[in-house]
């Protein structure tokens, strides 16, 4: 019930992120989301794409050290309070997050929170008890589908 | 004036020294080839007995000693008195993470204390002085050295030691400092925090004595200037004995080497040939005077030239120029030794690749040291806190290694130049030399 992040090591200094999507362009690599966290040095980057196994052979061949993490998507309503419900769920089940992001996709109305959380099967197992159910790697592709 | 701790050595003949050194040498070699076997073997590969060394014209047939001999031989491979007659240990860093001790009698110490009194005097001190003492204490011979110097001249002595620059300014102030000793990096720091807090005219510096690393002229004026003072170089290294080694009078041009103690030679690092007078080359030391770690003919890899002009200030002893460079790759960062191999040595340990670069540079006159390193895959991980915490293990690492503090700069793969030949593995902003 996990879908795979793509985290890449880039160095924190100018057109460093650039070179890296002149890259997926190249490749015609459909990003779906993306994040940063960032240190003074280096920065982590964290993606979400259409297609992770050819991402990783692309970003490996042109010499980037990168990684495949598996992570939790969550679809929730596109409305105020919908992110505290989830995260009342998962605080009071004893799951930490690490970090976390947003993406939208073409259903209307819906948003996704990206989750690197402590314990995933623990995760999922209270996302379900609250009737959430994570979105699978084959969701997301039919996500933005026309 | 030109004023003086033991003008009778200080000023001797160079005839007088000559014979000092000769009256000196010879029973020194005795005793070490006696005494320590670790020497007698390297004399004995050379084929040279005590008997061939009648002079100093003799010294250049004895073996060299080195930092790594001090290294295989720690910690008392090298000791010449059995150790119940030794009071002292001191130490500096070597290059693989061992340290190298030196060993004190008593009456070592009182040498030392000497040599540090006379740089003293040279720089006006008296006993109506307060000397405040701001290298550090401990095993490194900063601080023991120039105490000792201060006690033996008479000054009010303030054993400081290293750091807290609120209260170094504080007691300058209070206690009326007229003489300042420590690293040149630090008296600059110094000069600048009390120019910005306006105390200059609360202090009441008259001399700074500045050595353990090397500095520039132009360093020397801004120091000068800020705080009102001549400032005096001294030079030292722990295996000889510590700082005093030599010094620098009224004159200014060049640091006048204790020959009573110590027989200089300067020599060819590639064939350890003996060089003539005026030559640049390593200089070498031999210790005449010392019981427990008397050192002959030890490479100090400093790069200078030796000047036997008579000198204005009426001392006789020869100058040596400010160190030029290094024979090896031997870093000196805020004072303290720092050698490329340690820091490889660390990377290795902590299963980073052997690809890295180190950059000294100096800010606000300090020393700045950064080990840029490739990231690897095992290294990296798409959790923040996790990289930064091995970054920090890393840090932590080079600290325990070196004895300061170095940041460290995770790098793109293959974004470190690899060069065809000898990787360029430190990059030296500072143009010391």
């Amino acid at each position: 019930m996990t879908i795979h992040q793509i985290s890449v090591f880039l160095e924190n200094t100018p057109g460093q992120l650039a070179e890296f999507t002149r890259l997926l362009e190249k490749a015609q690599i459909d990003m779906r989301a993306l994040s940063i966290a960032e240190t003074q040095d280096f920065g982590i980057l964290r993606l979400i794409v259409d297609d992770p196994y050819k991402t990783v052979n692309v970003v490996k061949e042109a010499g980037y050290i990168c990684s495949i993490t598996p992570v939790l998507a969550v679809e929730i309503t596109d409305k105020p309070g919908s992110l505290v419900k989830m995260l009342t769920a998962l605080s009071d089940g004893g799951v930490n997050i690490e970090y976390t992001y947003a993406f939208t996709a073409r259903k209307k109305d819906m948003a996704y929170m990206v989750l690197r959380v402590n314990d995933s099967e623990k995760a999922v197992k209270v996302l379900m008890q609250n009737q959430v159910r994570p979105v699978s790697q084959e969701d997301l592709a039919g996500l933005f589908e026309d | 004036m030109e004023r003086y701790y033991q003008p009778e050595i200080e000023c001797a003949s160079r005839e007088q020294i000559r014979a000092w050194q000769n009256e000196r040498l010879v029973p020194t070699v005795k005793r070490v080839y006696e005494n320590v076997p670790y020497y007698r073997h390297l004399m004995e590969e050379k084929g040279v007995t005590p008997d061939d060394i009648r002079s100093v014209d003799d010294l250049y047939k004895l073996p060299f000693l080195t930092k790594e001999d001090l290294r295989v031989a720690y910690p008392y491979g090298l000791l010449a008195v059995p150790l119940k007659d030794c009071v002292r240990i001191q130490s500096t860093s070597g290059t693989t993470g061992r340290r190298v001790v030196a060993f004190y009698t008593q009456h070592d110490i009182d040498l030392w204390d000497e040599c540090c009194a006379r740089a003293i005097v040279a720089a006006g001190g008296t006993n109506e002085d307060v000397c405040h003492v701001c290298y550090g204490y401990g095993l490194f011979t900063g601080g023991p050295g120039l105490n000792g110097g201060s006690h033996k001249v008479g000054c009010l002595t303030l054993p400081m030691s290293s750091g807290n620059t609120d209260r170094q300014i504080q007691f300058m102030c209070d206690l009326g400092s007229t003489i300042l000793c420590c690293t040149p990096s630090y008296a600059a720091y110094l000069a600048e925090s009390i120019c910005e807090r306006g105390l200059q005219d609360k202090i009441k510096l008259k001399a700074g004595i500045f050595g353990a690393e090397a500095w520039t002229e132009e360093m020397r004026h801004d120091i000068e200037n800020k705080l009102g003072i001549k400032a005096y170089d001294i030079y030292g290294l722990t295996e000889i004995s510590g700082p005093g080694v030599s010094f620098e009078c009224s004159d200014q041009h060049g640091m006048h080497i204790n020959e009573d103690n110590f027989i200089p030679e300067i020599i060819d690092p590639k064939t350890g040939e003996v060089l003539p007078e005026g030559s640049v080359g390593e200089l070498v030391f031999t210790c005449i005077t010392k019981d427990a770690f008397p050192l002959l003919r030890y490479r100090t890899r400093d790069i200078c030239v030796l000047n036997y002009e008579p000198c204005p200030c009426g001392r006789t002893h020869v100058r040596m120029s400010k160190p030029m460079g290094r024979s090896d790759d031997m870093l000196i960062i805020k004072g303290v030794n720092v050698f490329p191999s340690q820091i490889e040595t660390v990377l290795l340990n902590k299963g980073y690749p052997a690809n890295y670069q180190i950059i000294v540079s100096r800010e606000n006159n300090s020393d700045k040291l950064e080990v840029q390193v490739e990231m690897t895959p095992e290294m990296f991980s798409d959790n923040l806190s996790q990289v930064s915490a091995r970054e920090k293990e890393l840090v932590d690492a080079l600290k325990a290694m070196l004895g300061i503090h170095a940041i460290v700069k995770l790098v793109a793969p293959k974004s470190i130049t690899r060069s065809e030949g000898k990787a360029v593995r430190v990059i030296d902003k500072r143009n010391l030399y």
